[in-house]
């Protein structure tokens, strides 16, 4: 067994076990530590991606693949994870009692999502999946005494069973018409019989709702903004960003490596799905007043853009998915990361849009800082967001599904206004109370580092990137 | 022969604890009655050769099913009275359920009759016993989901300590160190008081 090629999640594995044991031994006092230690381990392990990781192809017979297009997701989910544990580091440490806890159950939630990215067989993927909600549920209602979170944990909790129910309905269908788990096996079940038999037809209609519902898109998306909403907001951070990859990529290689022949059954199911929510996602984010709602609503926007990469399908639209999931995290997290700075002078964190108003007179760093974000998510040119939606235009148009790539156009028009009329209040405004002060310098480097990124500076990425994902891409076929 | 007898015994029991579920005044003994209808099915599953099914039935509904309906029971203030008082409203649909069952019975046993239903999948017909095999699965082939199954168990206990648990700053623990330190002039006090006078402690 090449023990070599999981080393990743061997590391996250026992570094979550013995931290663990710190945080239940030492309490709340082994809060920085675990945190920091958590960093470490994430780094750490992105580190071990390098090699066998990336190479080594497949593993314990078939059910896991370590191949470029895991190691690209995990390098990803595992940079989101760190960014997740150092915020909630802040946020939690004046008054939590478990916050020692946070990084542990992160780390385990990574490692589920390190198995869902790369695995190749219907079991691994569900356990993988499984992994990675549980804790989520945990952490969504992390502030129990906040009635919000409760609630948040719960709903999310109830819906997440559902989806898991309605997978695992799917993927029992597709196992009783096809005889295997087995990515692969599936793939050559569908070649010999076609999208004719309605069991399987109907397998590859449930797995497709379990996995729309975790990556929020329409019509599963009910739960993302009261989730988004109620939970602490570094944990709203970590969800709009690792699990969101985790599940994208998710959907790629069962859409392109399991359900590939089906390509016809799956296009329409995707084709509506990213419509639906890049309309839904634009339209319903205009009457939101809470900035977290917002950005939920954006999220679920940018998942439809993510989608149309994988309705093009083949190496250039898995690719061009990969590059979009890559700058949204960085635009995503580096939006949360400046929601974090809005705290009133009490610092009680502060969530409506109206507070925003002024911003660039009180604190102009700040602002310009979110109004790059809020560019680059509306995807307006000279911005890094831009590039990303481009590049699944053309996978779409290569592909000859125009009416597709006008339709997401003009989606972009209409989301466009939603972003603007934040950076209008930020700008053109009567500026409100003032933000607190301070702030960890580390967040305000993040800031700094993410709109970086996000800038026109960010195009000297394009070649380094396209590289990376163009490679991740070609591994799957 | 035995085997026979083996089987209208369990079979008989099981029914006969099952109808008891039902009549028990009680709902404790119901419980107890169900366990006992657990154990008799598990018996019959042991006849057919299906060891593994038999020991999860008793480990899972037994173990672990049985007692949490013992639990809820004991812990909720139900009101049976009131529940079997509605017995002839709810007479028509229970009776309606039955008929279901009743028809789908009927159409099992004809269908049965026309023949087996597997598609050519039989399972290969082996002298491994069944625990042996799925234990030979599990730690070989599914190892990897088994060790991640794991772990969502592991989540799931952490995550149910992190929501309920809080450290009470009334909670007077155990020291064995001051308990094994002390000495018996610290903690005995010979006295002798007066008659009628009683203790100064």
């Amino acid at each position: 067994m090449n023990f070599a090629a999981i080393l990743p999640e061997i590391i996250l594995t026992i570094g979550a076990l013995v931290l663990m044991m710190v945080a239940a031994f030492m309490g709340r006092r082994a809060s920085a530590l675990c945190s920091w230690s958590a960093v470490a381990l994430l780094l750490g392990a992105a580190m071990a991606l390098l090699g066998e990781p990336q190479r080594a192809g497949a593993l314990f017979g078939g059910l896991i693949a370590a191949d470029g297009f895991g190691a690209f997701g995990k390098l990803l989910i595992y940079l989101c994870a760190a960014v997740a544990v150092v915020i909630a580091h802040n946020w939690f440490e004046r008054d939590f009692e478990h916050a020692a806890e946070y990084p542990v159950l992160i780390l385990l939630a990574v490692v589920g999502m390190s198995v869902m990215v790369s695995a190749t067989n219907l079991m691994s993927l569900y356990v993988g999946l499984e992994l990675n909600s549980l804790a989520a549920y945990v952490l969504a209602s992390y502030r129990r005494t906040d009635e919000r979170s409760a609630e948040a944990g719960l709903k999310y909790f109830v819906l997440g069973a559902l989806a898991s129910g309605i997978l695992l309905y799917g993927i029992s269908l597709l196992y009783g018409f096809t005889g295997t788990t087995q990515f692969d096996g599936v793939a050559a079940a569908f070649l010999r019989d076609g999208t004719g038999s309605i069991g399987l037809l109907f397998g590859l209609v449930f797995t497709l709702a379990g996995l729309a519902f975790k990556i929020s898109a329409v019509p599963f998306h009910m739960w993302t903004p009261d989730v988004y909403e109620g939970a602490p907001t570094p944990v709203t951070a970590f969800f709009a960003s690792a699990p969101k990859v985790a599940a994208m990529l998710l959907g790629v290689r069962v859409c392109l490596d399991a359900l590939g022949p089906a390509i016809d059954a799956w296009r329409q199911i995707m084709t509506f799905a990213a419509l639906a929510s890049i309309f839904l996602g634009a339209v319903a984010a205009y009457g939101q007043t809470n900035i977290k709602r917002l950005l939920a609503y954006s999220s679920i926007n940018n998942v439809g853009f993510a989608l149309i990469g994988l309705v093009a399908g083949g190496v250039a639209g898995a690719s061009s998915v990969l590059f979009y999931m890559a700058v949204y995290v960085v635009m995503t997290l580096g939006a949360f990361l400046c929601v974090l700075r809005m705290k009133n002078e009490n610092g009680e964190p502060l969530e409506g849009i109206d507070s925003l108003s002024g911003l660039s007179q009180s604190r102009p760093g700040l602002a310009a800082a979110l109004a790059v974000f809020m560019f680059s998510l509306a995807g307006i040119p000279p911005l890094f967001g831009f590039w990303p939606k481009l590049m699944v235009f053309n996978a779409a148009v290569a592909e000859g599904l125009y009416p597709l790539a006008v339709a997401g156009i003009l989606g972009t028009v209409i989301g466009a206004f939603y972003y603007l009329k934040i950076i209008k209040v930020m700008y053109f405004d009567a500026p409100g109370a003032p933000y607190a002060r301070g702030g960890s310098g580390l967040e305000g480097a993040l800031i700094a580092l993410a709109a970086l990124v996000v800038s026109p500076l960010g195009y000297l990425l394009i070649g380094p990137l396209g590289q990376l994902t163009a490679n991740a891409a070609g591994s799957l076929f | 022969m035995i085997a026979i007898f083996a089987f209208y015994l369990f079979a008989t029991l099981t029914i006969a604890s099952s109808v008891m579920v039902i009549f028990a005044r009680n709902p404790v003994h119901s419980v107890l009655w169900l366990i006992l209808a657990f154990f008799n099915a598990a018996g019959l599953m042991l006849l057919l050769g299906a060891e593994f099914i038999a020991m999860l039935l008793v480990i899972v509904y037994v173990g672990a099913v049985a007692v949490l309906f013992l639990f809820i029971v004991m812990m909720l203030d139900i009101d049976f009275a009131a529940l079997r008082s509605g017995f002839t409203k709810n007479l028509p649909f229970g009776l309606i359920v039955a008929l279901v069952l009743l028809a789908e019975i009927v159409v099992a046993v004809s269908a049965w009759k026309a023949g087996p239903v597997t598609g050519g999948a039989q399972p290969a017909a082996t002298t491994q016993p069944n625990i042996e095999a799925v234990g030979e699965l599990l730690y070989t082939r599914f190892l990897f989901p088994f060790e991640i199954a794991g772990l969502i168990l592991l989540v799931a206990m952490i995550g149910a300590i992190v929501l309920t648990h809080r450290s009470r700053g009334d909670v007077r623990g155990q020291k064995v160190s001051r308990q094994v330190d002390r000495r018996p002039d610290e903690a005995i006090k010979n006295l002798n008081p007066a008659v009628g006078e009683g203790m100064k402690l």
